[in-house]
């Protein structure tokens, strides 16, 4: 009886939990199977769901969205070299850090946690300036080196924690062989590393994917700018095409929903695990 | 002759030792290289350059005689003490739901960690147009159903727009912490629970003397960590109004950028740095927290 009781209970959380959860992406959706009277008039289900709007969008046959594709291809290029410089730089730098204890290492690892902590929206016109100066403005380099600044702390603090769990007879064993710090690097370091490199280089890829601000920021070319931003671009008309609008942002969701999903385990919890333990 | 061969392994381990020393400091400065010309060209030189942009008392003043910037500290306020309590309250209570071990809670919790893995723009756009008072979804179902002729004003409307923000904030953040909090309250001994259990104590007395004292280090430390994300929460805010109706909703994290929109950069910079003492001593009391952490 009392088990029938608690899955009641469960359930009647379960309910509104998921509609909350759930309503802005079923609209979403919704909008984006709708054609414009059916969106206009605000249904719940559209009386003739149709995928007019993502032909439009494959097509790029709407003002909005001439450069589709092309922004789409920003976005992947963006965020792989994104992905790919931050496992490099956090790499090197927990190696450094955590097996061979260069002096300094401590304070470097503070001071890019503090960076780390700092709101990214409050560097963001600090960083505006300094790229004008650097002659940077309006240019993918300027975001990509931005997203490397603002993943690589959080990557070589994970990296980092990772590496201390590695045995250090490892490290001896290899240095009695003879091994030069580089050839460690090499053949034991990075071999043990793979996994955490992974979840980590997928951190920054997506963190680069999503971002908005910095991109609409150091870009404003149309050709330039990822996909972000040209959909942000719907934002400056009051009677824009939502549904088409929709139908974009639904093919903008789905790689970093799938990745997400793919790599769930291992995404969450970086940073707090030392306090869990604690 | 023995005493040779005895004593040539150790100096020849001793030069190793040293040569491997020098191999070390080398290579360890110049693979923490990439990380500090990163550091150097993206954060130091921008930070320097935005305080030495900042030196500059008259905009402080103007800042102060905006009645823009003073409503936008209230309303920052406000919004960090609503959305944090607001999102860590519900995370806990969730998260009490979501360490039950049944198949279905765990179906439950994948959809629930959507709003955590999509990219903000669709969604926030998505609540845009629905929350849209006159065409959006809501109001129109409100009409159908109950016969509201003119819905709430969730977007025109100061307070209801800024709320909304609030909301949408938690959508976005909720699934993140909840989570946090899971994995939490899957570090606590099942044994506790039914030790307690066999003693007689009720639901509550087991949250109020298991569950919160093991998780309540965990809970502050992300209560603070969340304060500080949720100050520079862009996205909620610019994205669902703008910081509007007239410009009466901004917080910190868009007013800097609509003042640089409006071409007045000093303002801009000044409105960061006057929120550098808030932000600051969190920074730093973090720094300590999580550092001395992960030893």
């Amino acid at each position: 009886m009392k088990k029938v009781l608690d899955e009641g209970k469960l359930i009647l959380i379960a309910i509104p939990v998921l509609l909350w959860t759930l309503l802005p992406i079923y609209h979403l959706f919704v909008l984006s199977i709708s054609n414009q009277e059916s969106m206009l008039a605000g249904k719940l289900w559209p009386d003739q769901p149709t995928l007019q709007n993502f032909q439009i969008v494959f097509k790029q046959q709407h003002y909005y969205l001439t450069n589709f594709w092309l922004q789409m291809f920003n976005s992947f290029f963006i965020a792989v070299a994104t992905g790919l410089l931050t496992l490099f730089v956090a790499t090197c730098a927990a190696f450094a850090i955590a097996r061979l204890r260069v002096r300094g290492g401590r304070t470097i690892m503070n001071l890019a946690l503090a960076t780390y902590l700092i709101p990214a929206a409050f560097l963001a016109i600090p960083m505006y300036k300094a790229m004008g100066s650097y002659g940077l403005l309006n240019t993918q380099t300027a975001l990509i080196l931005a997203m490397v600044a603002l993943a690589s702390p959080y990557a070589i603090w994970v990296l980092k924690q990772a590496s201390d769990k590695l045995p250090k007879e490892l490290d001896e064993a290899a240095i009695m062989d003879g091994a030069t710090s580089l050839q460690l690097f090499r053949m034991v370091y990075l071999p043990l590393m793979k996994p955490s490199m992974v979840v980590i280089g997928i951190y920054a890829l997506l963190l680069a994917w999503n971002e908005y601000l910095y991109a609409f920021l150091l870009l404003s070319s149309e050709k330039a700018v990822p996909l972000a931003v040209g959909l942000g671009l719907f934002l400056s008309a009051d009677d824009a095409p939502w549904n088409l609008l929709m139908a974009a942002g639904l093919l903008y969701a789905i790689p970093p929903a799938v990745i997400y999903y793919g790599f769930r385990k291992n995404m969450v919890g970086g940073l707090t695990s030392g306090a869990v333990k604690s | 002759m023995t005493a040779t061969t005895m004593s040539a392994p150790a100096t020849i381990s001793a030069e190793m030792t040293s040569g491997h020393t020098r191999d070390r400091a080398l290579w360890g400065a110049l693979m923490l290289m990439p990380y500090i010309l990163v550091f150097a060209v993206m954060v130091v030189y921008p930070v320097g350059y935005g305080l030495w942009l900042g030196l500059n008392w008259q905009s402080y003043r103007a800042l102060f005689a905006d009645p823009i910037f003073v409503r936008t500290v209230v309303n920052t306020i406000i919004f960090l003490f609503v959305a944090v309590n607001l999102k860590f309250l519900l995370a806990l209570w969730l998260s009490g739901f979501f360490v039950q071990q049944r198949a279905w809670v765990r179906i439950v919790l994948v959809l629930f960690i959507l709003p955590w893995a999509v990219p903000s723009i669709p969604t926030i756009l998505s609540f845009r147009v629905m929350l849209n008072p006159e065409n959006g979804m809501l109001n129109q179902q409100l009409f159908h159903w109950f016969g509201i002729v003119e819905g709430p004003g969730w977007l025109t409307d100061p307070t209801l727009a800024f709320a909304s923000s609030i909301m949408v904030h938690i959508w976005k953040s909720l699934p993140f912490w909840t989570l946090i909090l899971v994995t939490g309250r899957l570090a606590i001994s099942q044994d506790l629970y039914e030790a307690a259990s066999v003693d007689g104590a009720n639901g509550w007395q087991q949250f109020r003397f298991i569950t919160w004292p093991s998780l309540a280090t965990l809970y502050v430390t992300s209560t603070m960590l969340s304060m500080i994300w949720t100050l520079g929460d862009f996205n909620s805010v610019y994205l669902l109004t703008g910081g509007g109706p007239g410009d009466l909703n901004h917080v910190l994290a868009t007013l800097g950028i609509r003042y640089m929109r409006n071409n007045n950069l000093d303002l801009g910079i000044a409105s960061i740095i006057v929120a550098m003492p808030l932000i600051l001593p969190m920074v730093f009391v973090m720094v300590k927290r999580l550092s001395k952490g992960a030893e």
